[in-house]
């Protein structure tokens, strides 16, 4: 017996999820994870918490991401007729499509020109902030639990009072001659 | 929404940036009775967050909002632009008072060259204080970009700054407010200074619009801002004044003048026109670790060549050989070495070599397994003031989209030839230094997504001696409306090619006699002082305010 289609509940978050998959992309969580293309490997926009930070009520997005996503898999299934794509009909459309056609589908919706471009720009640019900041988590906390997207970066900690101070910041000495027109008070003439 | 009684005092100062926060203290040093409304938050150092959680300080200090073709990140707190920037702190060079831009006509006022502004840089930079640096305590990244530069046979200058470098812990979290109170913040001069001599600041109090009275004088109408969730405005006010100091910042004094246009009468045509976003424009370079250490000779003690991206405190060594008069007007800039924290910039780097689109994807990602051996280099150059605003929202300077932070603002910006001309020459210039020898590779910032960028925005509501193309005379007063005085970044005529605010704060400076002036000749019992602020070594509220 084939899997029951998704919820409306459940269809959003996939559906969320491949979007920001597509932007910063992760590695499947199981070997049947339709949201994630599995395109690279470690944790991406998904496992950074993406979904967590666009449902954050501060953040803006929390209210329509339901009509959001309804949009993008109508923009998925234009496109797959386009492409004369078959596309698995237990799946919202956006999450059939394979990642690269993910991603052109995100570059028509993000160009200039796109009527919608200022929604998706959004949502893209929270994805890439759940991955390089955690802006959804205490810092602190994201780093001591191994956040992907700042572990990846090389983020340092911080100290254990949780404020970050670097004793080692210089290489000491003069590194280039300075303009020949600068003035007394350091400034440009 | 009216209120029950509407107050009275003799100035009004909007906005507490380094135009309003000079203002204040001069205008209260004076005698004059002095309130400062600020539409932001009031924090101190012991609230000033290491932390990117959304509603942190990071979120409560700043603001950033997305015009059409233009993005601009702007400081949204008591100290205003001081609290969020990065501190460095040079002078405009001297050919930039000359420019002309495209109206062939010079854009600053015949009484203000480069030589007529030193006294006044000379007086901020002892106020704050500005001070020179020295390399052996340049943070790595300062040190890898003057290495570069020298590399290719460049010149690189350790910037003029605002931070008091024996306070620094080089935690690169100054954009969030410097809890060390290391960066010289407007908190730690000016304001205490205003404060000391009876001067009354009110956080998240926004100006909306002013309105004129009878007496010639003007009344302030404000609302009081939700102080977590910005997109709430709660309580309306009014406040009478004889004389009103506008310094709502570049992005929101030509919105208020706007939005009250249609009660103060028409105003200047430049009023929300002529905005310029200094030329600024961002390439992110990826470093090879092991070509620092061959090629240039650079090793930390812990022998990792760099990979040191996150420590520093943001900009400290600029390349000015293009700060050459010589040079035709709109191919001059700087490159200045800077940090851009993570959460709101990443998503614009592009990855070096990759087909456009690559601000997402695969190689996206991968590129920032490299993050460490980062470096941006930042171009300010000579734009064409080509920004205009369109209507003002209902509300404040732009639509809020989240509780804080992020927001769409009415700005248009076509970047025209001459300004693509600069960033064409800047962006071949940084790849000409960085990728000499395979020490690295680099990319702009896309400006698809969200138009160009600029943390330093300027000239929408400028001065100058030609009434088509300026809002203010040399003065700083609005043409046709006597007793309004612009002090802020808008009242800067273009893009300076540098860092600006050491200049906009010379500029309030300058302007503070004529504006003291101006409030005696409207019955204000004040007198031009002349001194500065004494400046505390830590950053406090009043009692009734933070009790």
């Amino acid at each position: 017996m084939p899997p029951a289609p998704p919820g409306p509940d459940e269809a959003r978050t996939m559906t969320l999820e491949a979007f920001a998959d597509t932007i910063l992309p992760g590695e499947k969580r199981h070997p049947d994870d339709p949201a994630i293309a599995g395109v690279s490997e470690g944790g991406g926009a998904v496992a950074a918490g993406a979904v967590e930070l666009l449902e954050h009520p501060s953040g803006g997005f929390a209210d329509s991401l339901g009509s959001l996503m309804f949009m993008l898999n109508m923009h998925a299934g234009q496109y797959a007729s386009e492409n004369a794509l078959q596309l698995d009909p237990a799946l919202p459309a956006f999450v059939a499509l394979p990642y690269e056609h993910r991603a052109a589908l995100v570059t028509r919706l993000t160009a200039t020109g796109h009527a919608e471009k200022a929604m998706w720009v959004g949502l893209a640019m929270f994805a890439t902030m759940a991955f390089d900041a955690a802006a959804h988590l205490s810092t602190t906390d994201a780093l001591a639990a191994g956040h992907p997207g700042l572990t990846l970066m090389g983020y340092a900690a911080p100290e254990p009072d949780g404020v970050w101070r670097f004793a080692q910041f210089s290489y000491g000495r003069q590194l280039a001659k300075p303009h020949p027109n600068t003035t007394a008070t350091g400034s440009p003439a | 929404m009216s209120s029950e009684r509407t107050e009275s005092t003799d100035v009004v100062v909007i906005g507490s940036g380094f135009g309003g926060a000079i203002a204040a203290y001069h205008l209260a040093a004076g005698g004059a009775r002095v309130v400062v409304l600020e539409r932001g938050p009031w924090l101190t150092a012991d609230e000033f967050d290491h932390d990117f959680l959304l509603g942190k300080s990071f979120t409560r200090v700043f603001d950033f909002t997305v015009g059409d073709g233009m993005s601009v990140l702007s400081g949204n707190c008591v100290g205003g632009g001081s609290v969020v920037y990065f501190a460095t702190m040079p002078r405009a060079p001297e050919f930039t008072f000359e420019r002309r831009g495209s109206t062939g006509k010079r854009m600053w006022p015949a009484s203000i060259t480069r030589a007529a502004l030193d006294p006044w840089y000379d007086r901020v930079s002892q106020a704050l204080p500005v001070t020179r640096q020295s390399w052996d305590k340049i943070p790595y990244s300062g040190g890898l970009w003057a290495a570069a530069c020298d590399h290719a046979g460049r010149t690189a200058n350790a910037a003029p700054s605002a931070v008091d470098v024996s306070m620094c812990t080089n935690c690169n979290w100054m954009y969030a407010g410097c809890k060390f109170d290391a960066k010289r913040s407007l908190l730690l001069n000016y304001l205490p200074g205003a404060l000391e001599h009876g001067a009354e600041i009110r956080p998240l109090h926004e100006v909306q619009q002013l309105t004129r009275n009878d007496d010639g004088g003007y009344r302030v109408h404000y609302r009081v801002v939700d102080e977590e969730d910005y997109r709430v405005l709660h309580d309306s006010g009014e406040i009478d004044a004889k004389i009103v100091i506008l310094a709502a910042g570049t992005a929101a004094t030509p919105v208020i003048l706007q939005r009250s246009e249609a009660t103060l009468g028409p105003m200047p045509y430049a009023v929300g026109r002529y905005f310029s976003g200094n030329g600024e424009r961002l390439n992110t370079v990826l470093f090879d670790e092991d070509k620092i250490r061959d090629v240039l000779g650079l090793t930390r003690a812990d022998g990792v060549p760099y990979e040191a991206y996150q420590i520093g405190r943001g900009p400290v060594v600029a390349c000015w050989d293009k700060l050459d008069g010589g040079l035709p007007e709109f191919e001059r800039y700087s490159l200045e070495q800077l940090y851009f924290p993570p959460g709101l910039g990443t998503i614009l780097a592009q990855v070096p070599g990759e087909p456009s689109p690559s601000w997402f994807g695969v190689a996206k990602k991968e590129m920032m397994r490299t993050w460490k051996s980062w470096l941006t280099i930042f171009t300010m150059s000579e734009d064409d003031n080509e920004g205009v605003f369109g209507p003002p929202p209902e509300t404040g300077a732009a639509t809020r989209f989240s509780q804080q932070m992020l927001g769409h603002n009415s700005l248009q910006y076509k970047p025209t030839a001459n300004t693509r001309r600069g960033w064409e020459l800047s962006d071949a210039d940084v790849k000409d230094i960085v990728e000499r020898d395979g020490l690295g590779r680099s990319a702009p910032w896309t400006n698809d997504l969200v138009g160009a960028y600029t943390v330093h925005p300027l000239a929408s509501c400028r001065i100058g001696d030609d009434p088509e193309t300026s809002a203010l005379d040399d003065r700083h007063e609005l043409r046709g409306h006597p007793g309004i005085f612009v002090t802020d970044g808008s009242a800067v005529p273009g893009a300076l090619t540098v860092n600006p605010a050491l200049t906009i704060s010379a500029l309030a400076e300058r302007a503070m006699s004529g504006i003291v002036q101006a409030a005696r000749e409207r019955g204000v019992a004040v007198r031009y002082v002349g001194g500065l602020p004494t400046g505390v070594r830590t950053s406090q509220k009043p009692v009734s305010i933070s009790a």
